[in-house]
């Protein structure tokens, strides 16, 4: 008989976007864009991380009106984000039918010590992710991608450089171990041994891993492919710059190739000014996203 | 010597092809330029999102030669988008993408992703009567197909797999179970091309 919202059902939805790049919209003119692009997916939002930070009070799932727009504009899938540990958020989103569910560090938490048990829904959810450890925390609950985190709305690639590194970096790490120093490695990580057991075998995530938080330019989102990137999140990046259908389609390109350093110079050309940035010593520890989830 | 089959590597699921592909046998090539096509018995389209993988093609200047080869006769297999790229007509659409199997498609057949589902289902032609564990991930199905399709497999009344000559579709993913038995089906659909076009 037929089974819904298996494990094999919701990892394998992300499996099918590896390689391709995942574009934030708050409207249905914007997601034709990125679909027409070629974008694998959208993210229906009210606003785009940079402008949450201007904002600034406590953000919160966009309004479903904005998602149908999305959902109706689009056959591409269609993600949405719940704040970390809302179950009813992700309920609703999973009630209206949207493709993947982000419990997001970019919302506001909702719940100061758990996130949501992703494994009690029909719907696949991505978390972000830091480190290994934080990887695998979220995979247990049920978690059927991951990104790592970087520091969203900030157009500055440094932090999604350090988590992606950090995260491949431990990977390799935890291949190379012998099996006996694993139990205390699962402790150290705070990571569930069985799973670390799973990398042991593997070398790699048992999920597919995108990066996102800070990607600006074509050469941003090749440099996160570099890195061992499965796929790529461009949020703020995109609608942020000068020329957004020119970015997006130039960003895709250099995903899926990102070795080719003749084609990345074509596609660097001439983009107009990316967006501003943020220099990440001006952020204030409670500005920085990325804390958030544990 | 094992045949070499291409896989194309534009967006998707491409490393779980190049493992069945392995695992059937044969040598995995990866395709993203026209000169990769170089010497293949055969070529995987997998699955992804053909919108995206679809306008690649275009853009790399790999439609018009894939699609001159599997009119030359090379087996070809597609899944799921593959499938969609591989038919003459996609519902809702103008335009197809390769356009070669006497099918028409229509895409996310099967609802959104809470309604993606596994299902065991029978496909005729396979090396054991066994039914084949498939994923089926905002799914197509086939509508219609032409008189020179062979049906291989449906699910709820809905033709999910189908092979005509040496082109091969399924709206599932068998790259994303253990099970090879497709993958090796298609191997021999690439010896026997290699067979033939060594004899010329």
């Amino acid at each position: 008989m037929a089974q819904v919202g298996t494990e094999r059902v919701k990892r394998g939805m992300a499996q099918m976007q590896k390689n391709g790049v995942i574009m934030d919209v708050i409207n249905a003119e914007q997601a034709k864009l990125a679909e027409a692009a070629g974008a694998v997916a959208v993210m229906a939002l009210e606003r785009v991380p940079s402008d949450i930070r201007a904002a600034g009070g406590v953000a919160r799932m966009a309004d479903p009106t904005i998602v149908e727009q999305v959902m109706k504009a689009v056959s591409i899938p269609v993600m949405a984000k719940c704040r970390i540990g809302h179950i009813v958020e992700a309920r609703i989103l999973e009630s209206m039918g949207v493709d993947y569910i982000d419990e997001s560090e970019v919302l506001t938490p909702a719940d100061d010590k758990f996130h949501v048990n992703k494994r009690e829904y029909r719907v696949p959810f991505v978390c972000g992710a830091r480190n290994l450890g934080e990887a695998l925390r979220r995979i247990s609950e049920g978690a059927a991608m991951l990104r790592t985190k970087g520091e969203p709305g900030t157009g500055n690639i440094v932090e999604a450089v350090k988590h992606i590194r950090l995260v491949q970096g431990q990977i390799r790490k935890v291949a190379a171990m012998s099996e006996d120093e694993l139990v205390n490695e699962a402790k150290e990580l705070g990571a569930p041994l069985e799973l670390l057991l799973e990398v042991h075998r593997s070398g790699q995530l048992p999920v597919v891993n995108f990066a996102a938080g800070g990607v600006a330019t074509p050469a941003d989102a090749a440099l996160m492919m570099e890195l061992g990137a499965d796929g790529v999140f461009v949020g703020s990046g995109i609608f942020k710059s000068a020329n957004p259908e020119k970015f997006a389609r130039a960003v895709v390109e250099a995903t899926m190739n990102f070795q080719d350093y003749d084609l990345l110079v074509r596609l660097s050309k001439d983009l107009g000014e990316p967006m501003k940035g943020i220099e990440l010593s001006t952020l204030k520890d409670n500005e920085r996203m990325a804390e958030r989830g544990w | 010597m094992s045949v070499r089959i291409g896989v194309l590597n534009v967006q998707g699921a491409v490393s779980e092809h190049v493992e069945h592909v392995r695992l059937a046998g044969a040598e995995p090539v990866l395709v993203k330029h026209p000169d990769d096509l170089q010497g293949l018995s055969g070529m995987v389209l997998p699955g992804g999102e053909s919108t995206t993988i679809g306008k690649l093609m275009r853009k790399y200047g790999l439609l018009d030669p894939v699609r001159e080869l599997a009119q030359k006769g090379l087996p070809v297999f597609g899944t799921c988008a593959g499938m969609i790229l591989l038919a003459s007509r996609i519902e809702g659409h103008d335009e197809p993408h390769l356009g070669v199997m006497d099918v028409t498609v229509n895409r996310n057949s099967f609802g959104r992703q809470r309604d993606s589902f596994e299902a065991d289902v029978a496909v005729s032609g396979l090396s054991d009567d066994q039914p084949f564990p498939s994923v089926f991930i905002r799914a197509p199905h086939i509508v219609e197909a032409g008189p020179d399709v062979e049906v291989l497999a449906t699910y709820d009344g809905k033709i999910v797999a189908a092979r005509q000559g040496g082109l091969l579709a399924t709206a599932f993913h068998p790259e994303l179970t253990p099970d090879t038995r497709l993958h090796r089906k298609f191997v021999e659909l690439a010896e026997a091309y290699q067979m033939a076009t060594a004899r010329h």
